[in-house]
């Protein structure tokens, strides 16, 4: 072996990229969870929504993919608008377990309702982004791209929540949402906003995502429950601690699938995931926002 | 200014408030006095919108609130401190003021204007105006200011403070009420009181209502007050409430 592992450090660049998707999903459902206080089973669909709905305009209705992209951001933030209104809003004061269920049948109805639309057929926008040599490394141009964006895409957030008033409500709220009511905000509407949000967030990871991957009903299962146990892993809730979390888990993966299968890594991220939980079930990180 | 009609409340089996009535005259301080468990803290929910009444209404300014959201009712004028402070600890001092100040008050709609009404306040107060300071570092003093501060950079025309000298010592408590005062005359703010130390309460109210296990039992002047019978009798146990 040389003294130098150029493909164990391939595995270790991929695992940040691949890193930096995973924390923007966890990004989205932590926000939710942190304000709202409802955990969406459903949000990995959303993600494969917002993969169809730039399938659909880009390869179905010809627009072009700069302008296809977007939409997606757009459509799932009005997604997130709507299931805020529609499925969380009636059962918001009712137990959790309710809200749990409301958006598992979510799942399943986006899950079939796209079956039903598009087929169970595997499809992608037919998009081949060049493969960057670097020295010896062999980098997807597409990753890098996603990482740069969901990066860009963190900043952005960041930068909306810590230097805007909404984004400060929204934090306040996510503190203590009755003092927030009596100092004049109306916390439905920062509920609908933060869903919106967290929408858009589940729009930009399907940008990043149909950049890599073929889309089908059932994506969201190759990336929902990882992107749920980093979330619980980081604290759920706390947008930090998750942001963390995901790199944790994406070096776990990418390595463990250097030295042995993709499957076996998932498998070791899973274990260390019920060990954590064993250990400190309130997450490595503090929960808190 | 409020007219408080017959209000209940009730939490499953238990009638934390008993169809209790009362007025706040525009410009007076009323204090509200019970002992512990008699209602004052369930009748400001009430008020505020935090709580939703079983029973009776509550108009304000001639404008019938009952049932409207805590966001609505702040912004018709009224506003509430919590017994105890709860700022939010993440956010420096001048934010927390600044955001009750911004959402608080409809008229207000820069973040500039809000921060300097919450300077301003926190200067009438006596709190510091500069945006470093962290919340965590108040004393129980200076949290009880900052959740004077906050119902106040909302710019309200009725203030509900929750007993806002528990946990303090004596001087501080007498600074307190001194606050309370100026806020009366020389912000023109109305005032209903909660508190159960009776002693520093008496000496700036102009009439006080007496609350026990959820109805009213007395109303009046604190000199009256003082020497009412039944007052004394629930009081009656706890002597230093009245010193």
């Amino acid at each position: 072996m040389a003294l130098f592992d150029f493909f164990l450090l391939e595995a270790i660049i991929n695992g940040i990229l691949f890193g930096g998707v995973l924390a923007l999903l966890a990004l989205g459902l932590n926000l939710v969870f942190g304000v709202v206080d409802v955990i969406w089973i459903a949000y990995a669909e959303l993600v494969m929504s917002g993969m169809y709905i730039i399938y659909t305009l880009h390869i179905t209705w010809g627009w072009p993919l700069l302008l296809a992209a977007p939409m997606a951001i757009v459509g799932v933030g009005l997604m997130g608008l709507v299931v805020h209104r529609l499925i969380i809003a009636p059962i918001l004061d009712t137990p959790p377990i309710n809200q749990l269920l409301a958006t598992g049948g979510l799942l399943f109805f986006l899950q079939n309702f796209a079956t039903l639309i598009f087929g169970a057929d595997f499809r992608n926008i037919g998009l081949s982004l060049p493969i960057l040599q670097i020295f010896e490394l062999y980098i997807s141009f597409s990753r890098l791209l996603s990482f740069g964006a969901a990066v860009l895409g963190m900043i952005g957030l960041y930068l909306f929540l810590s230097r805007t008033y909404i984004g400060t409500a929204i934090r306040a709220v996510a503190q203590d949402r009755e003092i927030m009511s009596l100092m004049g905000v109306n916390t439905k509407k920062v509920y609908l906003i933060t869903s919106a949000l967290a929408g858009a967030m589940a729009g930009l990871a399907a940008i990043l995502l149909v950049l890599q991957q073929d889309v089908h009903p059932f994506i969201g299962f190759s990336f929902g429950p990882i992107t749920f146990m980093i979330c619980v892993m980081g604290g759920l809730g706390n947008l930090i601690g998750g942001f963390f979390a995901a790199f944790i888990i994406s070096q776990i993966i990418s390595i463990g699938s250097f030295y042995g299968s993709t499957e076996l890594s998932y498998v070791i991220a899973f274990v260390l995931f019920i060990i954590v939980m064993f250990i400190r079930p309130q997450g490595i990180f503090k929960r808190n926002t | 200014m409020l007219v408080v009609d017959s209000i209940s409340k009730s939490f499953g089996g238990f009638l934390a408030v008993n169809r209790v009535s009362f007025e706040v005259q525009e410009g007076e301080i009323l204090g509200l006095i019970g002992p512990n468990g008699s209602g004052k803290s369930t009748v400001f929910n009430l008020i505020s919108g935090a709580h939703k009444v079983t029973g009776g209404s509550i108009r304000f300014e001639g404008r019938n609130i009952t049932g409207l959201t805590p966001d609505k009712i702040c912004h018709l004028g009224i506003a509430r401190t919590f017994q105890i402070p709860r700022p939010f600890k993440k956010l420096s001092l001048l934010e927390n003021v600044t955001l009750s100040a911004y959402f608080g008050d409809d008229a207000l709609r820069s973040p500039e204007e809000a921060r300097d009404r919450a300077r301003k306040v926190l200067e009438i107060i006596g709190l510091p105006t500069d945006d470093r300071t962290e919340v965590t570092t108040l004393g129980a003093a200076g949290l009880k200011k900052l959740e004077l501060a906050r119902a106040l950079s909302t710019q309200p025309r009725l203030l509900l403070a929750d007993e806002s000298l528990g946990g303090l010592d004596h001087q501080e408590m007498e600074q307190a009420a001194d606050t309370l005062n100026h806020i009366r005359t020389e912000l023109g703010i109305t005032i209903v009181w909660v508190e159960h130390i009776m002693g520093v309460l008496m000496r700036v109210v102009d009439r006080v209502m007496v609350l026990d296990y959820g109805e009213k039992i007395a109303e009046g002047l604190p000199k009256e007050i003082a020497n009412d019978p039944k007052v004394i009798e629930v009081y009656l146990g706890n002597q230093q409430a009245l010193a």
